[in-house]
């Protein structure tokens, strides 16, 4: 039965024409459309707000920006914004596996009863502030983390990636990377844990039936149904490490050059951590500069994240699960 | 092909409640065996001993053997991927991989075992199975659409497909006709049929005139009340159990009077 | 006909099985193998010596399965062996994060800490008591803020919205929403502080609008689960009483909920308790305490943390251990949150299941 119509008119009863409870119901209803309605003017105020604060930037006068700004616009974020993504598919490359295994172990390896009390340990991660995980790298991860740098140029230093010359403070690309991939491992694993629960039994039963061993049964049933999901888990992690601010901010010590050498003290710094060093000493056109480039990185996460939840809902609607 | 299980003094637990009791019986080679009772008996639990897939439920737990042509299948050093290899299983409801096209479908469980084999030698191998399956000739066109484009009947021959392309000694089925219409129920009783010349068939059914239509021997579980193991109570030819059971419970059963 | 040959011979079904005892064997063997290979070459660095002895299991345990069990049942060992190694290695930085913080937080932790602020503190001594009191009170605008502009959206979605154009818009802006890096926020705050007051050093009210972007979504998202669980003869029953809506919604629905409303509103403080991004840009810095929301910057405790690891004196080991301190209590805080949060879900949880 229909639960959302209102009251059955009641044509012949003596109520007044103006109930006041309708009244009532008019008001609430109209608040509950009015906070939805008011999260979509918030949401475009975000982006309307940015452009009006970042457009002097993006339309001056290069000369200006060069006197008054931080240099030409273009050519001034592409660096960061090339150290936004380096560092984000780093982190990546790092956390997708582990996290998958993770969520394999919770849903298919670890006893039953586990299963509830790993996760919530896993989800302790994410409860971690970033500025302490910012704290961490910066203070502990980056000077343990030398000698295996020194190593990985000494013996790896032919695979470009590890060549160059090898930073003495241990605070590159490569260990903000590595603090941003234990930022979004819980992220990946919570949401790679549910797809892998949600595999039909049925189909598990069916490849152990045909004699599979658990990893093959892993292989044939459990991983392509999850796949779509997989995809998407993974797009809302990178979402994260793209916007992830503090750990970058206080781990890295960036510059300005495109890179791929991961190990040298001439990394490209991000675009959140470009903002948060700079911001609470700039003025004027300054400021402009950096909440336009506040601006690209909001769509490039934007689009990240639209492409990850398009994944999730046409997944939905296709799953059936049988 | 086609093997016989002798099962001796059987008990299945689920943690510390016992959900099957003391157990013993013969299931001939190169017949169907039904195993018939009402709900909650213990006939799929059962059932399920024979390849080993209880083990996939969390505390199921093996008292007793169950041998195989002599070789017991709880006897230490079996491994339980290597037993359901040699016993295939068919389930309630179709489970084509739905991910796997219809002839991935059916090499699915060879693919485990012989990655190399040549593909033409796959190919003889699938259209075999599928025709095994009375299969063959409404999907041969078809081949590489997903498993999943099937109709409910066509997907549980895929299913039978997919487990006789192992060449198994013993095919388990669990209530394969359920989910089914009349018609498809029909194609798959009729299969059967033509199974039982290779196999040992076991199946396990909720439909009395299913057992009596397609099945030699009949064995007939059943529970004293709640929370009481399931026991098998008469197993025997099948015209005898529907004729003149040695025991009243089956025949009240089998006349319709519970379950 | 082809067929795969496996005419059974007796004993087919037993494999090759490595004894139980030869894992654990194998696994005390390499890490033997790991610490004396990293004491006589590494000297003696333990993260060498796990990851040698880790390498050398893995091989080992391959080695032995493809021996005795064949290549299939290597395979399935090798991905049980990687994929508990993935679950450790996860552990390795909670309990890293978790033992820094508690032993270096420890030298400040103190009374002094919780009872003075930064004012003409120059080296050491100084307390964060500024920049906690400035984080309950920017937090707690901000759940201000959030909770009825979330849990009435909830509303909407879940009861009026029946999947119309609008609920549907709003349902996909919220997820965006999610997806706001927090620093874009900050910005955002800054920017509209600076539309309506003109150019200013960041204060604590813009601050509490930075995380209400950030805390809204996550209220309306686990409020909006919540509400759909209430069954729907509840609401029937009331209906068919004479109740309208509004007071069906208010007296009946989120009451059953409110628990799960409350859980949910207490993890969402706790997930932007610890934000530092956008207070950095929209709050501001100081040393003082400061009492007012709406004027001059108010400091928080995760810019306090950052402030003191990222600005020192002469003295670094002050600034730091006073960073340290700054982040176990940060860590205390966010975790007693979520504990109070998970009680107060599972307490009070509704007594109306199925």
């Amino acid at each position: 039965m229909s639960t959302t119509s209102a009251l059955p008119d009641t044509g012949t009863s003596p109520l007044p024409t103006v109930d006041p409870r309708r009244v009532g119901d008019r008001v609430f209803g109209g608040l509950a459309a009015g906070s939805g309605i008011m999260i979509l003017v918030i949401l475009a105020m975000v982006a309307a707000f940015l452009l009006v604060q970042g457009g002097p930037a993006l339309f001056a006068d290069p000369a200006k920006l060069a006197s008054q700004g931080y240099g030409e616009f273009a050519s001034w974020v592409a660096p960061y914004a090339f150290g936004t993504v380096w560092a984000a598919v780093l982190a990546l490359a790092m956390a997708v596996p582990v996290a998958i295994g993770i969520a394999l172990f919770i849903t298919h390896y670890a006893p039953r009863r586990m299963a509830a009390p790993l996760g919530y340990l896993i989800d302790l991660l994410a409860a971690v502030p970033s500025v302490v995980f910012g704290l961490w790298g910066a203070d502990l991860l980056s000077r343990s983390v030398r000698g295996l740098y020194g190593w990985l140029n000494d013996n790896l230093g032919f695979i470009p990636l590890f060549s160059g010359q090898v930073s003495g403070t241990g605070r590159t690309i490569l260990t903000a990377a590595v603090v941003l991939a234990v930022m979004v491992l819980p992220i990946i694993t919570s949401l790679s844990r549910e797809v892998f629960l949600q595999t039909p039994r049925l189909h598990e039963e069916a490849a152990l039936a045909l004699g599979a061993t658990r990893w093959e049964m892993i292989k044939m049933a459990v991983l392509p149904f999850a796949r779509p999901g997989l995809v998407a888990a993974i797009m809302l992690g990178l979402g994260r490490a793209l916007g992830e601010t503090m750990a970058v901010t206080m781990v890295l010590s960036g510059g300005k050059n495109i890179t791929f050498q991961v190990l040298t003290s001439d990394n490209p710094n991000t675009i959140a951590a470009t903002i948060a060093q700079n911001f609470p000493e700039a003025f004027g056109l300054k400021t402009n500069q950096l909440i336009a480039a506040g601006l690209v990185l909001f769509a490039i996460t934007l689009a990240v994240n639209t492409v990850a939840r398009w994944i999730v809902s046409r997944r939905a609607e296709y799953s059936g699960a049988n | 092909m086609g093997k016989r299980i002798e099962v001796t003094d059987l008990n299945v637990y689920y943690g510390d409640f016992r959900a099957v009791e003391d157990v013993s019986i013969t299931i001939e080679p190169k017949s169907v065996t039904a195993f018939i009772g009402p709900s909650g008996c213990g006939k799929s639990t059962f059932l399920r001993t024979l390849n080993r897939m209880h083990e996939v439920i969390p505390g199921a737990r093996v008292e007793g053997e169950v041998l195989l042509d002599g070789e017991n299948l709880y006897g230490p050093g079996v491994d339980p991927v290597r037993v359901r290899r040699h016993i295939g299983m068919v389930f309630q409801r179709p489970n084509p991989f739905p991910t796997m096209s219809i002839k991935e479908n059916v090499l699915a469980g060879i693919n485990l075992n012989n990655k190399r084999m040549p593909g033409s030698e796959k190919d003889d191998l699938a259209e075999q199975a599928l025709k095994g399956a009375n299969l063959w000739e409404e999907v041969k066109n078809r081949l590489n659409k997903p498993g999943a484009s099937l109709s409910g009947g066509q997907q549980q021959r895929l299913c039978i497909a997919r487990a006789i392309a192992m060449e198994p000694e013993v095919l388990l089925m669990d209530e394969p006709a359920s989910a089914l219409d009349p018609i498809s129920t029909l194609a798959i009783e009729d299969l059967m049929n033509e199974l039982k010349q290779r196999y040992t068939i076991v199946i396990v059914t909720h439909n009395m005139q299913q057992a009596a239509r397609v099945s030699d021997v009949t064995a007939f579980f059943n529970i004293a009340g709640a929370g009481a193991p399931g026991r098998l109570i008469e197993a025997g030819p099948t015209e005898k159990i529907f004729s003149a059971p040695d025991v009243k419970a089956t025949e009240d059963y089998i006349s319709g009077r519970f379950g | 006909m082809t067929t795969i040959s496996q005419s059974m011979a007796p004993g087919q079904l037993t494999a090759g099985r490595l004894p139980k005892v030869v894992v654990p064997a194998l696994l005390v063997g390499a890490a033997l193998l790991g610490v004396a290979v990293s004491l006589l070459v590494g000297g003696g660095n333990m993260a060498l010596a796990a990851v040698l002895a880790y390498l050398t299991f893995l091989v080992a345990v391959e080695i032995a399965a493809r021996i005795v069990e064949g290549a299939r049942q290597a395979a399935d060992r090798r991905a049980t062996n990687l994929i508990v190694g993935a679950f450790v290695l996860a552990l390795l930085p909670l309990g890293s994060v978790t033992w820094e913080a508690v032993s270096k937080g420890a030298a400040r932790f103190d009374v002094t800490f919780f009872t003075y602020s930064m004012r003409n503190v120059v080296g050491a001594g100084g307390g964060a008591v500024h920049a906690i009191v400035g984080t309950l009170l920017v937090t707690g605008m901000a759940t201000l803020i959030s909770v009825p502009i979330g849990l009435l959206t909830a509303v909407y979605l879940s009861e009026y919205g029946a999947k119309n154009r609008l609920a549907k818009a709003i349902t996909f802006f919220v997820d965006v929403m999610t997806g706001v890096p927090s620093i874009v926020a900050g910005l955002f705050a800054y920017a509209l502080m600076t539309l309506i007051i003109g150019p200013n050093n960041g204060f604590g009210f813009a601050g509490s609008i930075a995380l209400s972007v950030l805390m809204i979504p996550v209220v309306v998202r686990s409020s909006e689960e919540l509400l759909r669980l209430v069954p729907n003869e509840l609401r029937e029953a009331s209906y068919a009483l004479g109740v309208p809506k509004w007071l069906t919604i208010t007296r009946v629905v989120i009451p059953t909920a409110i628990s799960g409303i409350v859980s949910g509103v207490i993890l969402a403080v706790a997930r932007v308790i610890g934000e530092t991004a956008p207070l950095l840009v929209a709050a501001g810095f100081t040393a003082s305490l400061n009492n007012n929301l709406f004027a001059n910057p108010m400091m928080t405790l995760p810019v306090f943390v950052y402030d003191a690891y990222a600005h020192p004196g002469v003295d670094v080991q002050v600034y730091l251990d006073r960073a340290w301190a700054g982040a176990l209590t940060l860590i205390a805080i966010v975790m007693l949150l979520n504990l109070i949060g998970r009680l107060v879900a599972r307490r009070f949880a509704p007594k109306t299941g199925n």
